[in-house]
């Protein structure tokens, strides 16, 4: 492809600006394999003994990472489930429904997409506990849903206002009931905003810390980051190569959903375009 | 089939955009509603398919009463002006989506879909994806999907829209052709004169919701209800011109001609006279004095503007290879049995 700039000062810029970012990693990466001399950045001998969390059984008092493991992909995989299917029937509603207090719907999204939810969590966490909900994996799945479908919401709506309402009324037309309208002809022209949604909210899931740590704060529910702090709050015996093992752990499914599904998530930014 | 639109009112709101409205097209007739935007063409063509419900009035398609029933049950075929081709089909799949929704069989779907694709010439087309068809070949596929499944009426908005110039003079027969030969029953929906005339059996010209006049073609260019079709139908279009009578003449801003034997008598001292561009120039002999201000040169025939001294414009249109040119001081003649008169108010006298 020949551009009408030249490419190598923006990949300078570019290498220099990502160049810390890149040593953090490296050396984590280096780090949960070697053990360095004391003092000394350079590592000295090979090891896998700070990955030996894999196959040991756990300490006392700590939960087996591969429960914990189960609890974050079961909360991820269910948020995202959640928000994807609500989000594409609430969001259908929105973008072509004509009904009472729609403009105060769209408002209020945007208002509760903007807000900062951390200060709902003294009310969410009462009203959890009324319901005896406090200290469980469903919790704190419902209260991430909740949290989430403005944003996915607001989302496929933008996708749906793209598709020309001809292609419904043509299937009407043609004999077709309105739900298989939606479900033949106007999900598939979504479907890169169903994927990107789907892979964001998992991706938002997966990375969650705060609701799981106030709200589930038990062993059964707990997930890899609450994990991970858990380890590095834990003072009696520090182990920082163990805790950056567990940390790298936790984020090989999210570089690996990346490097695959990166063309897509870009969609949600390109409003719906294909780009 | 037939169908009967009787005291059909649409309202918006506070606003009623149709008022009893009567329309009534007979069985495999094509009529054309024709009208500025915003005189109601496209409501009438949604309210008859079903996507706006009637405020008043009734529908009916021969004996059946379709007013209250959803646009599923009115077994319609639309063409719509953007053609709202299912994108992620194949363009088989595309025409019987309809005939899939009916849960008709597999072999009786494949069989419907080749007899339509080649009733409108595409049977080479099916297995490809819309977005690698040509705006005319998607065309032919809407027409195609709203055939496919035998409806008592087509309906069609707008369809040469989005075309461009060679393909809309193809098309407009085409349409033509696949309507005679299945004999279906057909409202076209346009804004331009010369689809309504040359494709329909007859046109209804509509205005703020009204149907002006409902005519054949060429009985409405001969014979506008009023100044409004007279102006609308014909291209390059007519010219209107002050005139007094005086005597046994209309006095024009820079000459006079006789009044017809079929007006004499009957025309008011002050009027509008309608010339179209054929009726005026010099083979209609003189007496019509102004100065050419506009060529158009359109291979066969030449487009003439000329002005009166009081300003007022005739255009005439002329076979080519004349030798008038612009700026020349010219003086032709009006044929007097083809003038329209208007009163002031633009009712046709």
């Amino acid at each position: 492809m020949k551009s009408n700039f030249k490419s190598w000062p923006v990949i300078v810029v570019l290498t220099l600006v990502s160049l810390p970012l890149l040593i953090m990693f490296t050396f984590q990466l280096v780090d949960t394999f070697t053990n360095p001399i004391p003092g000394s950045i350079w590592p000295e001998s090979f090891t896998v003994e700070h990955w030996r969390f894999l196959w040991e059984e756990p300490e006392l008092g700590r939960s087996s990472i591969w429960v914990v493991t189960w609890n974050t992909f079961v909360f991820a995989a269910t948020t995202a489930v959640a928000v994807t299917t609500i989000s594409l029937t609430a969001a259908y509603a929105l973008s072509r429904l004509n009904f009472p207090a729609r403009r105060f719907f769209l408002g209020g999204l945007i208002i509760l997409h903007a807000f900062p939810t951390i200060t709902l969590i003294i009310a969410i966490f009462l009203i959890l506990q009324f319901l005896g909900l406090y200290n469980s994996l469903i919790g704190v799945i419902l209260v991430k849903s909740a949290l989430e479908l403005p944003f996915g919401i607001w989302i496929m709506k933008g996708f749906y206002d793209t598709v020309p309402w001809e292609i419904e009324m043509a299937g009407v037309q043609d004999g077709a009931s309105r739900f298989t309208v939606w479900w033949k002809l106007v999900l598939p022209q979504v479907q890169p905003g169903l994927s990107a949604l789907l892979i964001f909210s998992f991706l938002s899931g997966w990375s969650e810390f705060v609701l799981p740590l106030v709200l589930a704060p038990g062993n059964e529910a707990q997930v890899l980051s609450t994990y991970l702090s858990a380890l590095i709050l834990d003072d009696t015996k520090p182990d920082f190569n163990l805790f950056k093992s567990v940390g790298m752990f936790y984020a090989i499914p999210v570089i690996a959903i990346y490097l695959i599904f990166q063309k897509k998530l870009m969609n949600i930014y390109g409003g719906g375009s294909k780009g | 089939m037939r169908i009967e639109l009787k005291n059909f009112t649409k309202t918006f709101g506070e606003l009623t955009v149709i008022d009893r409205l009567n329309l009534t097209v007979e069985s495999g007739e094509m009529i054309a509603l024709l009208g500025p935007s915003g005189c109601g063409k496209s409501t009438t063509l949604f309210t008859i398919c079903g996507i706006h419900r009637m405020n008043g009035g009734s529908l009916h398609f021969g004996d059946r009463d379709v007013s209250d029933l959803p646009s599923q049950k009115r077994n319609v075929g639309v063409v719509f002006q953007n053609y709202a081709l299912y994108p992620h089909m194949s363009i088989r799949d595309n025409i019987a989506f309809p005939l899939k929704v009916q849960k008709e069989d597999a072999a009786t779907i494949a069989r419907k879909v080749d007899e339509i694709a080649e009733l409108v010439h595409i049977p080479e087309l099916l297995e490809r994806k819309p977005a690698q068809l040509s705006g005319g070949q998607q065309q032919r596929v809407a027409l195609a999907r709203a055939l496919v499944r035998k409806p008592d009426v087509l309906l069609l908005d707008e369809p040469l829209a989005n075309l461009d110039a060679k393909l809309r003079l193809e098309m407009r027969s085409e349409i033509r052709r696949i309507q005679l030969e299945t004999g279906i029953t057909a409202i076209l929906v346009t804004h331009d004169q010369i689809e309504a005339m040359s494709m329909c059996d007859r046109i209804a010209l509509m205005k703020g919701g009204k149907i002006v006049q409902l005519d054949k073609p060429d009985e409405m260019y001969a014979n506008p209800a009023d100044q409004f079709v007279a102006g609308f139908l014909g291209n390059p279009p007519i010219s209107f011109v002050d005139a007094s009578v005086v005597g046994d003449t209309f006095v024009l801003g820079a000459g006079e001609i006789a009044v017809s034997a079929n007006l004499m008598g009957r025309v008011p001292s002050q009027l509008q006279l309608g010339v179209r561009p054929e009726y005026f120039g010099p083979q209609f002999g003189s007496g019509v004095a102004g100065k050419i201000t506009f060529v158009e040169t359109q291979g066969r025939e030449n487009l003439y503007d000329v002005t009166l001294q009081n300003g007022t414009v005739i255009r005439s249109i002329q076979p080519s290879g004349q030798s008038f040119a612009l700026g020349d001081q010219v003086s032709w003649g009006i044929d007097t049995d083809n003038v329209l008169a208007f009163s002031a108010n633009g009712d046709r006298i």
